[in-house]
């Protein structure tokens, strides 16, 4: 009873989040100071998955990294590919076939709307409703399903090699797209007929978790999170590489800033994946897959080279040094989410832990991509 | 007050939308496959561990212990050795083992092989993959070939 009566007002405790909880998709530690409900200090405790990517990279040749891309981020495993696959393109002035490049589009955008969609089953998991979840998943069976049958892995794709693809599609594929697509567009009035539109999620989302276009910049963050700031910023429009300049799509921007925003853009860039993805099929031109003449021991000409390219969460930067040997003398991983999540401290001071639950949702981080 | 009331009224009619929604999907048919009765066949791309291809006449492997597969490997998890034998061009494999347990399924070594005009390699359909001991997943692929053409 003294103890009660000789507290200060003003005392605060630490409340660990994670790093076995599942609000944080995955071995996440925020170390939380609280004032009863209210987050006073917020602290990201990183390290618990550094598998040491860039120097696994610096120890093997520039092929056998390849694996590895795809197991940083397993939701968009196929943009990662792409990054470093197109480093090395430019460090060995590899030219791609256009069917290849196709291919490619194709393949990550369909990766992206369903790393999209699982984000938006686990995210509407955190606050609290069950059912969208199987929904979201019964989709993304489609494009798992699609996607296995070109690369003939699920999740953990390593479709791409430096000069094309592993191999060709087969006969069922572009139909089987279409048929995704025209699926998944009239599934869209249903997600937010269930969701968006739904009285509980605005009332948790609106004006909740607020993020300035200001604190966006002061942490580098990209993707989704800067556009639901109001950043326009998409590299496939600002630095385009592949064939994403022929493509007519648009990049969603909110003004809001709060978790709504964030999951507005999201749920607005299925909808353009898609369209990108179906101009690619239509665009889809015949010829080889892979580039005639690339070295079975590859050896970059010696410099220092950086390729960028825009991941569901953001842009991801490949920067490699070449001494002109066939390993990596050095290798860079710029990852997103690591951008994303150094906001959430400042983000979510002063706010009420199930709000700050629901801000670090929408951020939408994939843990093995923060950690490498 | 009149925009108060119409929110209670337009987020409660927005929660008989969502059930709606719900209901109407649980009178439909069932989505998901149920596995250990049901099983959905394997996309002929399927990338599981892999199996040497054996030579269709004599039934042998088609591989000639070039080593490039073991040096592709990322993991390093292929050993191949072979040995001379009289009367034989090249070499003769007399091991190869896949090591599945640092195995990452990325292809690369299938990728690597030179034998044409059917690789040495090949994936095997094998998804029901489930043991007690790490030694399950040292697999001896010349020893399963043989076990195959018993």
């Amino acid at each position: 009873m003294s103890a009660l009566i000789q507290s200060q007002a003003n005392e605060t405790f630490v409340l660990n989040l994670g790093p076995q909880h599942p609000a944080t998709h995955g071995v996440l530690r925020v170390k939380l100071t609280m004032d009863g409900e209210y987050i006073v200090e917020a602290e990201p405790v990183l390290g618990y998955i550094h598998r040491m990517h860039e120097k696994m990279g610096e120890n093997r040749t520039w092929a056998q990294f390849l694996p590895n891309t795809g197991r940083m981020d397993y939701l968009h495993a196929l943009a990662f590919n792409h990054g470093y696959v197109a480093l090395v393109e430019r460090a060995a002035g590899i030219t791609v076939p256009e069917r290849a490049e196709y291919l490619r589009v194709i393949t990550t955008e369909l990766n992206r709307v369903s790393s999209h969609l699982l984000w938006f089953g686990a995210f509407i998991l955190d606050l609290g409703g069950f059912s969208p979840l199987l929904y979201a998943f019964d989709d993304r069976e489609h494009i798992l399903d699609l996607l296995e049958s070109v690369t003939g892995s699920r999740l953990t794709y390593c479709y791409f090699r430096f000069g094309g693809v592993y191999n060709d599609i087969d006969d069922n594929f572009v139909p089987g797209a279409r048929a995704f697509i025209k699926r998944l567009r009239e599934r869209m009035p249903m997600y937010h007929n269930l969701v968006t539109k739904n009285i509980i999620l605005m009332k948790r989302l609106q004006e909740v978790g607020p993020i300035s276009a200001e604190m966006c910049r002061k942490y580098g963050a990209t993707g989704p999170v800067c556009r639901g700031s109001g950043i326009n910023f998409d590299v496939r429009k600002h630095e385009p590489y592949s064939i994403y300049p022929e493509m007519d799509f648009e990049v969603p921007v909110y003004e809001q800033g709060d978790s709504m925003a964030r999951y507005m853009v999201r749920m607005d860039e299925i909808e353009q994946s898609l369209r990108i993805v179906e101009q690619a099929l239509d665009k889809l031109p015949e010829g080889p897959v892979m580039a005639e003449k690339v070295p079975k021991i590859l050896k970059p000409p010696k410099g220092d080279y950086y390729h960028a390219v825009e991941t569901a969460r953001g842009s991801f930067g490949v920067r490699a040094v070449s001494d002109g040997g066939n390993i990596p003398y050095r290798l860079k991983l710029r990852s997103p989410t690591f951008s994303n999540l150094s906001l959430f401290g400042e983000a979510c001071r002063g706010m009420l832990l199930p709000d700050a639950l629901a801000l670090m949702g929408s951020l939408d981080l994939v843990i093995p991509e923060i950690d490498r | 007050m009149s925009d108060y009331l119409k929110e209670i009224i337009s987020g409660t009619w927005s929660l008989f939308v969502g059930l709606g929604i719900t209901i109407r999907y649980f009178f439909q048919p069932v989505v998901t496959v149920q596995y250990p009765h049901q099983t959905l066949p394997m996309t002929p791309r399927f990338r599981g561990h892999t199996e040497l291809v054996p030579d269709p006449e004599s039934g042998g492997p088609l591989c000639i212990v070039c080593g490039m597969c073991e040096k592709a490997c990322p993991s390093n998890c292929i050993t191949v050795r072979g040995e001379k034998r009289e009367g034989v061009k090249g070499k003769v494999l007399t091991e190869y083992t896949l090591d599945f347990t640092r195995c990452s399924l990325c292809g690369l070594c299938v990728e690597s092989c030179p034998v044409t005009p059917t690789k040495a390699i090949t994936f095997s359909r094998d998804y029901n993959l489930a043991g007690v001991s790490k030694e399950a997943y040292i697999f001896d692929l010349k020893k399963r070939l043989e076990a195959e053409n018993r």
